[in-house]
């Protein structure tokens, strides 16, 4: 199926061929202390294709310029590419317009971006929901906002699944709900939230939802007008994009209602020094030269994972997940952290008696690559009553036997350590 | 014996290894021999920042040499420091100061004395030596 003439490649395939799809990514041929990288860290960020590399280093040799200023032709080219790359992530998302997608530099910039707009729209006593189970980043802008405005911060507690306790967030809710903000999938313990029953519950009271899709991005096609969602959000190098590079969907009578972030060039529409206007969406919020060569590996990014298929990346994810997990639980002492029934292929887990960071400490020297810490995610590590967990995120490019190389070196750490 | 001495020991012992798991387990089991801090000493202020781990350093001068009690929660990060007692505990606090840290790179831990490395081998070595820095004063 072609889509949007040809930008996009549509073809579906029934199996993955791992090896094949291994083969576009030329990191994972490296080794790490000696023995094949096993790269289990995903969800803190995905590796890039050559197909993206090959964007990148297309935009430098063959047309870096800067856009939306120039006459000359390598600015129209950089220009249009810029362009169609936010038409990509536009029908990615399937956004009503193509100028609700904002560039930004990633997932903290956009969440910053739509708070500090808040901040014109609150009055003290307003209310302010965000979930358990949210990344600092969405902790922080929030109780920043507060504490200028006045608004109360409340939060949906979880339970010990994680799973969010929706008939609490329900109790929540009030008239005095201006904005809700949760994840879409926990980036610590990898619940997919339902966040259609969390926007459509705000929307009852009237309050704004803005979805931090960054963990979710790479494993679910999030739909922004099914969704009905006022804001979306995610990182470009989470789905196998650069770093640097993200962006911010908003429904245009929000985005129109935000003041402008950042102030700058290509945000304005008229200077002078009595008034300033501001440029429309969504250059009113892309202030200064942006992250263009960024922007199109972005576009090229979705290109190749639309290549690949996202129904053929969960399908094979959620294998991946049930095989590590069921493998994993024969370790003795092991605990995972995070049950929840939908959840994307991530694992949290410790062993009984020993610190996750010794246990990824010595998966480093077996060449494999694991986080370990609280995952900017210390009031859930608070909830559990842990210093922090092990977290192997797989994705679509991992193997069966990396799953197993993984608990074999789970199983060693585990003997030399205890 | 001198720092230097000590330290000359610490890459003997550790050539003895032929690989990292050796190495390793061999760090596990200094931690196990680690000098605990008394839990009276185990605060929030004797932590030492940058630690993925905690680490708990507490300093005390005898006579004129200064003492270092230390635990940690991984056992790991706890080797390490017992390993950084080892050549700097028991020793007057100006060659404590002045000792250099290259043996470390010598017994192939090198790769923690990487800044991004989340065990902070970097700030425990800050670290003693800014209580050496401190009691060095008091001596005076």
């Amino acid at each position: 199926m072609s889509w949007l003439s040809g930008i996009f490649v549509y073809q579906y395939i029934d199996m993955l061929d791992i090896n094949k799809i291994r083969e576009d990514f030329p990191i994972l041929k490296r080794k790490v202390n000696d023995r094949p990288l096993v790269y289990l860290d995903n969800a803190a960020t995905s590796q890039t294709p050559k197909q993206v590399i090959e964007a990148i280093v297309d935009y430098y040799e063959n047309y870096n310029a800067n856009i939306h200023r120039g006459v000359h032709t390598l600015s129209q080219e950089a220009t249009d590419k810029y362009e169609q790359a936010r038409i990509k992530i536009q029908k990615h998302f399937n956004a009503a317009k193509p100028y609700e997608i904002i560039f930004t530099s990633g997932t903290t910039h956009s969440i910053n971006l739509v708070a500090n707009g808040f901040a014109a729209l609150l009055e003290d006593g307003d209310e302010i929901i965000v979930s358990a189970m949210e990344h600092h980043s969405n902790i922080v802008p929030w109780q920043m906002l507060c504490e200028r405005t006045g608004t109360i911060l409340k939060v949906i507690p979880m339970n010990m699944e994680g799973d969010l306790m929706m008939e609490e967030y329900e109790k929540m809710l009030s008239n005095k709900t201006k904005v809700v903000f949760c994840n879409h999938v926990s980036n610590a313990l990898g619940t997919i939230n339902p966040i259609d029953e969390i926007i459509k519950k705000a929307h009852g009271v009237g309050a704004a939802v803005l979805i931090d899709g960054a963990q979710a991005a790479s494993h679910i096609v999030a739909d922004m007008q099914a969704l009905d969602v006022d804001f979306y959000t995610c990182s470009a190098h989470k789905i196998c994009g650069p770093t640097g590079v993200g962006m911010l969907y908003g429904k245009e009578e929000w985005l129109n209602k935000l003041p402008p972030y950042q102030g700058g060039g290509e945000m304005i529409a008229e200077v002078t020094f009595e008034k300033t206007t501001y440029a429309d969406l969504p250059h009113k919020f892309e202030a200064g030269t942006p992250n263009i060569c960024g922007g199109i590996a972005f576009g090229a990014a979705l290109d190749y994972m639309h290549q690949i298929g996202f129904k053929n990346i969960a399908e094979y994810e959620a294998d991946l997940l049930a095989y590590a997990t069921s493998e994993l639980l024969k370790i003795e002492g092991l605990k995972i952290y995070g049950t929840a029934q939908r959840k994307t292929s991530v694992i949290s887990f410790n062993i009984e008696g020993v610190h996750p960071y010794d246990i990824g400490t010595i998966l480093d020297k077996l060449g494999i690559a694991v986080r370990t810490g609280h995952h900017c995610a210390q009031p859930i590590m608070d909830f559990y009553k842990i210093p922090g967990t092990v977290r192997a995120s797989f994705s679509f490019y991992n193997t069966m036997a990396e799953v197993d190389t993984l608990v074999e070196g789970v199983q060693r750490a585990r003997n030399m350590l205890l | 014996m001198q720092i230097k001495e000590i330290q000359e020991e610490i890459i003997d012992e550790f050539s003895m290894f032929d690989d990292w798991m050796q190495r390793y387990e061999y760090m596990i089991e200094l931690g196990k021999s680690l000098p605990l801090i008394e839990d009276a000493y185990k605060t929030d202020d004797n932590i030492i920042k940058g630690c993925q781990s905690k680490v708990w350093v507490h300093a005390e001068l005898q006579d004129d040499k200064l003492v270092f009690t230390a635990d940690s929660d991984a056992i790991i990060t706890k080797g390490i420091i017992a390993i950084l007692i080892r050549a700097f505990s028991n020793q007057k606090p100006k060659d404590i100061i002045e000792a250099d840290t290259d043996f470390i790179d010598k017994i192939g831990l090198k790769e923690h004395l990487s800044p991004t490395r989340a065990n902070g081998l970097v700030s425990m070595i800050k670290q003693l030596k800014l209580y050496a820095v401190a009691y060095q004063t008091q001596i005076k």
